[in-house]
């Protein structure tokens, strides 16, 4: 063995000088130590026990909420004729959205070799993972019996009735449970090797057992890892159009409808662009403080916030596009009951909602054009929470005011979200934050096997030539 | 082994540890050269080029995620026309009972799923895994495999395994250690 090459391989300093991805120094095991570390410690932090109490909580309300829907049905909410869509489908189509920014980053950076993905892939797709559920749940509970809820899936049954498949309700069940499915067993595929890892760090029996179960028995053989890497790659392409299907079948829920402010060409990309744009909002409202909690600057750099914060930017403006086309098509097409709705929007109940959603959206997203603001995480945190709001705006204005005043004078009406509402909505918050901080103490959050791969240690010497 | 007579070795393989992927590498390119073929490479991430330099050639997983996505297509599309077209016509707003392009949506996500669970869960099978116990993990040393080292196991059951002359081959490519692997 040649010492000096040695010494070459396993300390060399970044990954490259323009794009830190990586701060300098790593090796192959001070990245498997310092990740595996936060998972493998013994002792529980002060800190992160207490904010998994406050939203272990607030997720109660969430129990509550749902228990007294099951007793009473959906008239506890706020939710009447004609505005028969209020929080339920407000909050579906956020959360789901927010589920996008995880898939996108795993699955379509991955095929683009963006390689600084692989610090914020895995919990990005936790995130995801969890955005769907409490997305799901929503439309479960809208349904009013929940216990039917399997109805909506093709089954064979004593009544002999069948799903209705030319409804947009019917393909959204398929596009959001093909959406969850795919999420989990890509995420679950990416964790095997890690699994291996903590299994033969862990000290602590008890762990070494779960994780040695979950792992499957991964040994890294070359084999194993050839199949794998094919497995991973198709996997990311059959998710690329997966994730831009599921917000499309979404929107589709409102454009195949003929509901003035629904009925429009131009929702299925504007959907999609701003799922990502508030996906990428709540991977930056997880990633900034969690990378100073663990002090993960090393790997989770100022770069990957500023490129998240540059996805922002740039889906926020299709985002406005989206807008001005409507508001423009609303004028230009000349439909009465299109421009009444419009003006409705503009100057109606809600109005300030709207024009809430306008002014964050339009306005102060272009705040992000600023390298300053991209490059300091105390403002990016605070612009994505901005986003995030000014994202659930968004769905509010786009399901209830066009339901409020639609054809008829005498059916037109008022929404008014009540106390169940808000607690439903918020204990979902209340579940995703509680299943984020479950998920960061029990499995790595950041994936090790691809952070190792980002060292040019990991790839051999171009001429490795061997003669007989 | 003589006389084409496999007598139980009271070992799995030989065992020999490195440091960085090259070095692995250059040994298992080295292994196959000599003539050995039943051997196999472990490292804590993929090594481009290990795999064929042991000689894997056949990766099936794209073809059987081909076949698990057409399965997929072919659910979706038949068990829709068979609903619309026979055990439960609807007619919604006059359109055919054969409105296929209403159900392009669903043919699509299902040739996802179906394509996705066939990569996973073939990907898993063809590996073998899970697998709670290989001969593997009873050498110390193994336990970095899933950290920072690199491994070339050569077994028993290649024709050429001798233990002292694969030892000895192995001693060649200036190992970090060498292990010899029981069941």
């Amino acid at each position: 063995m040649n010492p000096t090459r040695h010494i070459d391989e396993t300390q060399v300093p970044p990954v490259s000088h323009q794009v830190p991805v990586l701060a300098p120094g790593h090796t192959f095991e001070t990245i498997t130590d310092k990740i595996s570390s936060i998972v493998l410690t013994d002792g529980i932090s002060l800190g992160w026990l207490a904010l998994l109490v406050i939203s272990a909580g607030v997720a109660g309300l969430l129990a509550i909420a749902a228990t007294y829907l099951l007793y009473k049905g959906v008239g506890i909410w706020g939710i009447n004729i004609p505005i028969g869509w209020g929080f339920a489908i407000v909050n579906f189509v956020w959360w789901i959205g927010i589920g996008h920014a995880g898939t996108l980053i795993s699955a379509i950076l991955l095929l683009l070799k963006q390689s600084w993905r692989n610090s914020i892939n895995r919990f990005a797709e936790a995130m995801t993972l969890f955005a769907v559920m409490c997305a799901g749940l929503f439309p479960v509970l809208h349904t009013g019996r929940p216990w039917l809820a399997y109805w909506l899936f093709p089954y064979p049954n004593t009544m002999q009735v069948w799903p209705q498949f030319r409804s947009p309700l019917v393909w959204d069940v398929f596009a959001v449970s093909t959406y969850f499915t795919i999420s989990l067993i890509f995420w679950y595929t990416g964790l095997v090797p890690d699994l291996g890892t903590l299994r033969d760090s862990a000290k602590n029996k008890v762990a070494r057992f779960v994780y040695g179960v979950l792992s499957l028995g991964w040994r890294g053989s070359a084999r194993h890892w050839s199949r794998y890497e094919t497995a991973y790659l198709l996997l990311a392409g059959l998710s690329t159009p997966l994730v831009l299907s599921v917000h499309t079948v979404v929107s589709f829920d409102f454009a195949v409808g003929i509901v003035p402010g629904w009925h429009t060409t131009i929702f299925p990309p504007y959907f999609v662009a701003g799922a990502i744009y508030s996906g990428f909002a709540m991977v930056l409202v997880l990633a900034i403080p969690i990378r100073a909690a663990y002090n993960l600057r090393d790997f989770i750099t100022d770069r990957h916030l500023e490129n998240c914060a540059k996805f922002m930017l740039a889906t926020g403006l299709i985002v406005s596009y989206g807008y001005i086309i409507e508001a423009f098509t609303a004028w230009y097409g000349g439909n009465r009951y299109e421009i009444n709705m419009f003006w409705n929007r503009m100057t109606g109940t809600y109005a300030p909602f709207y024009w809430g959603l306008i002014f964050c959206n339009i306005g102060f997203v272009n705040i992000l054009w600023w390298p300053k603001i991209r490059k300091s995480p105390v403002a990016l945190f605070f612009v994505s929470v901005i986003i995030l709001i000014a994202m659930w705006l968004e769905r509010f204005v786009i399901v209830v005011i066009s339901l409020q005043k639609d054809f008829l004078i005498s059916s037109w009406g008022e929404y008014i979200p009540t106390r169940w509402d808000w607690a439903t909505y918020i204990g979902t918050l209340g579940f995703f934050f509680a299943a984020f901080l479950l998920f960061i103490r029990v499995l790595p959050m950041i994936s090790i096997f691809e952070m190792r791969d980002l060292l040019p240690a990991s790839r051999p010497h171009e001429k490795v030539e061997v003669h007989s | 082994m003589s006389g084409g007579v496999r007598i139980a070795s009271p070992v799995y393989g030989l065992m020999a540890e490195f440091e960085t992927p090259t070095d692995v590498l250059v040994a298992a390119k080295k292994a196959f050269a000599e003539g050995y073929r039943n051997m196999d490479a472990y490292s804590p991430q993929p090594v481009h080029g290990l795999a064929e330099a042991i000689g894997f050639k056949k990766n099936r997983v794209a073809l059987v995620c081909l076949v698990g996505g057409l399965l997929g297509l072919a659910t979706g599309l038949g068990l829709q026309e068979w609903i619309n077209l026979s055990a439960y016509p609807l007619n919604i707003g006059g359109r055919p009972f054969n409105s296929w392009p209403s159900f392009i949506i669903v043919c699509f996500e299902l040739t996802i799923l179906f394509g996705g669970l066939s990569a996973c869960i073939g990907m898993f099978a063809m590996n073998g895994l899970p697998m709670p116990y290989h001969p593997v993990f009873n050498v110390p040393e193994f336990a970095s495999a899933t950290r920072d080292r690199f491994f070339l196991c050569i077994e028993s059951v290649d024709p050429k395994f001798d233990m002292t002359a694969t030892r000895s081959f192995l001693e060649s490519l200036a190992p970090a250690s060498i292990a010899e692997v029981p069941y």
